[in-house]
């Protein structure tokens, strides 16, 4: 009885300290899951000794919501969208993170100027910043290419089928910006109703021939298999089909929509210290700069800009392919969670009865 | 016991009442006694035994769907964090204006729920109902970090004109009690007006109703398709020499064995516009290059691909009662005047039926709940029901009405089902 | 009863072949000639090509050479549905779906008869069969005679001048059998139909058949009446195949007209009637049937040879008394007594002489 009890106790014990030494960190898989390995996880583990297990969700945010419903929370670090972080903050499930500890740029700029706006929530942390932007086919237009949102919709000069996410969010700002408004009113004009039908009947214009796409995936094979001409695409899909794959595709972009991607940790993470080492670690200007030599997003520091250097396979300068570049900043339109927390239920019924009518 | 057996009058009884006279084992113990104590240990072993298998599906299964199905017509996420006014709310009659006591009692909730930090859950569950204010609830949340002072009228009015508005009070009336039936009013597009009153939505908004028709007929055209395919593969599985049945089996499981992306890409490839199909049509010239046809991000690519992948479940279990199907009834039939046709349809074909209701069951009831491929081949008209229950699951998180469409959807199968016990009987049904 | 001229009669194989796989024949050269009103029986031990040639004639598979003719025409064209024959199968293959008034019905329905005339039909084959009061019973709610008896029904009521039995009562009893036996032959008395009945019992086919034909490897080893088959076999397969039979294996050393002297391998000499045997040395095998072996020196006919046996065993079996004897090199000789008043009893170990008439005995050609 004696024996079984100081067993269990240095069993216990060892628990603790494996438990000490590793941070679960829940991420969206694929080449992203990859960059974040090699840019923070490797750094990380050989730094402090601690080790990260990834995991990979459709959406972390699922899980996350699902872990903190069902009271048995066992990741400790999630890679979440904007919308995501804010509402599962103002409901209460994640830790508050004062931007004070997180470390400040090599210059000595503090944490709070050196993040991009908007970077940092009140439960969050972006590491970088990615884009939904137009790309096209070089191959299918003979002269003139497309330059602009409007060259989108205008299929009498630019024949061929377009390629649109089947989701209100990332198509009727698209349709707003092609019909002239700036991007920094998009939130005013799409809140009224008026503004809405104005995307609406704008969509109409190319809706017989939109392939509406579902899964990141899709847009850069339509693409290459020469279904669609032109498609909106995420900007690391894409940069990949045109540097990896050598893709005759261009990038536009005009009407870029600007998204994060935040690293949040719930209130209960078993293992809270380990994950908040890995958190202020993942964040600092030089990880960020690091993380682009495999994937083209976006530093989410300032101070990271001017570290980025090539990719991976030696030769091409990434800092032109970023989404937080000049050229592609000029009109771009940044996500407005707020906005979509109180819209996207509304947005999406009327999206989808939208597509049913004919 | 043996005294009433020797008792005239109790056989008088017994036959008069026409039960069975009391027979008793060897030990003059009554026989049904003895019978039911024999029995009940071998069922408590029987119980033993199955019940690790009851315990995982009570737990995998069983729970988790209750719970799903409790959030469809439970919400407390205003009434737990919003007791005062929800108590003004319980004490008034509908359509009674808030009055003085009623806004003392809203601000102080939203005070209190701005410190808890469950203000923005309050916000989403009015936002379930009334769309835009969630950010009403948040940001007042916001304002209210430092306190508020008295009149609360006015003041809540001057941080939003939007607390003044009575549908807003209405809704909130509404969710001031934990039970509502909102989620199953918005699963069939309706929703109540300031006045409590049950009317459609707006007719932009109206899509759930047409989702469940276009489910329910694409389910049925889907399993017409898959009998229509299913049944001389099967019939042909049943009656070939064993090694090529066996080959043609493989045939039929090979989509099993291939994820479902791979097999739904692999139809893209075939179908998309630029596809294989199209391509071949062009070169033998039955198209022309501009008139290319549309076979896939529609209705169609969505029969067509679900269709593939449903075979099996048809093939399966018609393949399984016609190869009981002795030959010598078609034989029969045949020796006694019937032709090929009239042996197949009065003969063989009756036959099949408890093959084909499994078949049409399963496909149908799996084509219900099918949402992956009419995501990426549906486009824009072949989406269904399913596809905007992973969309509140996954992307709006409205749980709630995830939970009541999927119960709506669950309560139709069972109708579907009952009345199939009905026309035909569950007894009749062979899976296997 | 019926020449060998094809031409008259009602059912006739001629030359016919049949392979399924196209490298083995499982009916060779088959030429069999049916009047009408016979019943013929095909009895043969399994494998032996009676259900594929049944199934030939009934048109559910085709002969791969040869003709097959039904009252004179040519029918191997002619779909199964439109020979008119009735046929009862193994398994009885009454539809399970429908009641037995419904199966009784289906021919007369495809038929396009009235109701009222199909209704009066189907009674009067119940009624014929005594199941009357099963119309409206499924299939699975009757015992294995009486669906027996459905099917019989089903097959007839049509009035088809042909019906084909595949070994209808190997599911039933040995009681139920018989009963049936005797209920089948009586129906084929009374409606004066054509049977061709398969059977792999001896027993029924002895008592059932007007003629029977022994099939055995494709080949219909004899084709005669059940006493005559019985009698005289024409060969040794025929002779083991029917009833209990010894064979002694010799060579022939000469002939007296029609008798013929047989030197057997285990020695000794002995009598027998030379059946396909015409050569002096020629090999042969004699058969005897152990009821027509005698051991008292007054039952044997004058000048037979006799041979010298020693009682191995003697088994009681009521009626009878069955010796087995060691005979000739061959232990498994068989010798059965009359249990009658004053019968000797022999002990195990006696040594005996035992003889037969000559007619009895058979030199037949050895089996190959
Ligand atoms: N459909 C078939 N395909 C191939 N070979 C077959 C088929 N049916 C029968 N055979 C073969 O033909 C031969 C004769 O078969 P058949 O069924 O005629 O025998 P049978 O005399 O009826 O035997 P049993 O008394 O066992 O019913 C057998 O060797 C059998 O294996
Ligand atoms: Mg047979």
């Amino acid at each position: 009885m004696k024996t079984t009890l100081i067993l269990s106790t240095a069993l216990s014990g060892l628990a603790f300290a494996a438990t000490a030494q590793e941070v679960n960190v829940v991420s969206w898989g694929g080449a992203y899951e990859t960059s974040q390995v090699e840019a923070y996880n490797k750094p990380f583990t050989a730094e402090t000794g601690i080790r990260v297990n990834m995991i990979a969700a459709d959406n972390p945010a699922t899980p996350l919501k699902a872990q903190v419903e069902a009271g048995n929370v066992t990741g400790d670090v999630f890679d979440v969208e904007v919308s995501d972080a804010i509402r599962l903050c103002d409901e209460g499930a994640l830790m508050e993170i004062d931007p004070a500890m997180l470390p400040a740029a090599p210059d000595g700029t503090p944490a709070v100027d050196d993040f991009v706006p908007g970077a940092l929530q009140d439960c969050a942390v972006a590491n970088i910043v990615w884009g939904t932007v137009i790309s096209y086919n070089t191959t299918k237009f003979e002269g003139e290419m497309p330059q602009t949102a409007a060259d989108f919709f205008d299929t009498e000069t630019f024949p061929g089928k377009r390629g649109l996410p089947r989701n209100p969010k990332r198509t009727l700002y698209l349709a707003l910006i092609a019909d002239g408004v700036p991007a920094a009113e998009i939130y005013d004009v799409l809140g009224t109703d008026e503004g809405v039908d104005r995307a609406f009947a704008k969509l109409d214009t190319i809706k017989n021939d939109v392939v509406w796409w579902e899964a990141g995936a899709q847009p850069v094979q339509l693409l290459a298999d020469g279904e669609v001409s032109m498609t909106t695409v995420y900007n690391g899909r894409v940069f990949d089909a045109m540097v990896a794959e050598n893709q005759p595709f261009e990038i536009i972009w005009d009407g870029q929509y600007m998204d994060m991607d935040m690293f949040v940790i719930p209130k209960d993470a078993p293992n809270l210290d380990a994950a908040v080492e890995y958190l202020k670690f993942a964040t600092d200007t030089q990880r960020l700069a690091d993380q682009a030599r495999y994937i083209a997003y976006g530093p989410a520091r300032q101070s990271s800009a001017s570290l980025v250097g090539l990719y991976q396979d030696g030769v091409t300068e990434m800092a032109p392919h970023m989404p937080t570049s000049p050229e592609a900043l000029e009109n771009a339109v940044m996500d407005d969670p707020e906005f979509w927390a109180d819209r996207d239920a509304e947005m999406v019924e009327r999206f989808n009865a939208w597509l049913a009518s004919s | 016991m043996a005294n009433v057996a020797l008792d005239p009058h109790a056989a008088v009884v017994s036959t008069a009442s026409g039960g069975p006279a009391a027979l008793t084992s060897a030990d003059g113990t009554p026989l049904a006694r003895a019978l039911a104590r024999s029995q009940r240990r071998a069922r408590r072993r029987a119980f033993l035994l199955v019940l690790p298998l009851l315990a995982f599906i009570l737990i995998t299964f069983v729970v988790p769907i209750g719970q799903m199905l409790q959030r469809s017509f439970y919400n407390a996420g205003f009434s737990a964090n919003m007791p005062q006014v929800s108590a003004w709310f319980a004490e008034t009659e509908r359509g009674t204006d808030p009055d003085d006591a009623a806004w003392a009692a809203l601000a102080a909730d939203l005070t209190a729920a701005a410190e808890a930090r469950t203000v923005a859950m309050v916000g989403t569950r009015i936002n379930y109902d009334l769309s835009g204010t969630r950010s009403l609830f948040t940001s007042t949340g916001r304002a209210l970090r430092g306190g508020i002072e008295p009149p609360y009228r006015e003041n809540l009015l001057e941080i939003d004109q939007k607390w003044g508005d009575p549908q807003l009070w209405s809704v909130m009336r509404e969710a001031s009690r934990p039970v509502t039936a909102n989620f199953y009013l918005a699963a069939v597009d309706r929703a109540r007006d300031a006045e409590g009153n049950i009317v459609q939505v707006d007719e932009r908004q109206r899509v759930y109703t047409m989702l469940f028709g276009r489910t329910f007929w694409l389910s049925l055209v889907i399993t017409a398709l898959t009998f229509v395919l299913g049944f001389p593969i099967a019939h042909l599985l049943a009656t070939l020499p064993l090694r090529k049945s066996n080959l043609l089996m493989i045939l039929v499981l090979l989509p099993f064995w291939t994820s479902l992306l791979v097999r739904t890409t692999s139809w893209m490839v075939l179908l998309q516009q630029q596809g294989v199909v199209n391509d071949l049509l062009v070169w033998t010239g039955i198209i022309g290059a501009s008139g290319r046809l549309q076979m896939i991000y529609n209705q169609t690519g969505t029969i067509i691909a679900m269709t593939h992948i449903l075979l099996p479940f048809m093939i399966l279990p018609l393949y399984s009662v016609m190869r009981t199907i002795n030959p010598s009834y078609v034989r029969a039939a045949r020796s006694l005047g019937a032709s090929s046709w009239t042996a197949f349809r009065r003969v063989y074909f009756p036959q099949t039926l408890p093959g084909l209701g499994a078949g049409a069951l399963l496909v149908f009831i799996l084509a219900v709940g099918y949402y992956i491929t009419p995501a990426l081949v549906g486009g824009s008209s072949g989406q269904l029901i399913s596809n905007m229950i992973a969309m509140h699951m996954t992307s709006t998180l409205n749980w709630s009405l995830a939970a009541a469409l999927a119960a709506l959807l669950l309560a139709a199968v069972l109708v579907l089902y009952w009345v199939y016990d009905r026309m035909v009987g569950i007894d009749n049904l062979k899976l296997g | 009863m019926l020449d060998d001229r094809h031409g008259d009669a009602f059912v006739a194989f001629e030359h016919v072949q049949k392979s399924y796989d196209g490298q083995t024949l499982v009916v060779k050269d088959l030429n069999l000639a049916i009047g009408k009103g016979e019943f013929l029986t095909m009895l043969g031990p399994s494998g032996s090509g009676k259900t594929t040639c049944l199934m030939m004639l009934a048109g559910f598979e085709t002969a791969t050479h040869g003709e097959i003719r039904l009252a004179g025409r040519p029918i191997n064209q002619v779909p199964p549905h439109k020979r008119g024959i009735g046929m009862v199968f193994q398994n009885y293959a009454l539809f399970p779906h429908m009641t037995v008034g419904e199966n009784l019905s289906f021919p007369l329905e495809v038929r396009g008869m009235a109701k009222p005339d199909r209704e009066a039909r189907v009674k009067r084959a119940l009624d014929m069969v005594q199941m009357g009061r099963f119309i409206s019973r499924r299939p699975a709610q009757l015992s294995g005679g009486q669906q027996q008896r459905i099917a019989l029904a089903r097959a007839l009521v049509f009035d088809p001048e042909l019906v084909l039995m595949d070994e209808p009562l190997g599911a039933l009893d040995k009681q139920l059998r018989e009963h049936m036996q005797f209920e089948i032959k009586h129906l084929h008395e009374e409606l004066g139909i054509t049977v061709v009945y398969v059977t792999h019992d001896q027993g029924e086919a002895l008592t059932m058949s007007d003629r029977i034909a022994v099939f055995n490897d494709g080949r219909i080893q004899q084709l005669a009446p059940p006493a005559e088959l019985y009698e005289r076999p024409g060969n040794s397969f025929v002779a083991s195949f029917i009833g209990e039979n010894n064979s002694l294996p010799g060579v022939i050393e000469e002939f007296q007209g029609d008798k013929a002297l047989v030197r057997l391998d285990g020695g000794g000499v002995i009598d027998a009637t030379a059946v396909n045997i015409r050569e002096k040395g020629q090999r042969t095998t004699v058969s005897i049937r152990p009821e027509r072996v005698e051991f008292k020196p007054e039952m044997m006919p004058p000048g037979a040879h006799t041979i010298e046996a020693k009682v191995a065993e003697v088994v009681y079996m009521g009626d009878i008394l069955r010796a087995r004897l060691a005979v000739a090199g061959s232990d498994n000789f068989v010798m059965k007594m009359r249990n009658t008043i004053g019968q000797t009893r022999l002990e195990p170990g006696q040594v005996i002489r035992i003889g037969w008439h000559p007619q009895d005995a058979r030199a037949l050609e050895p089996t190959a």
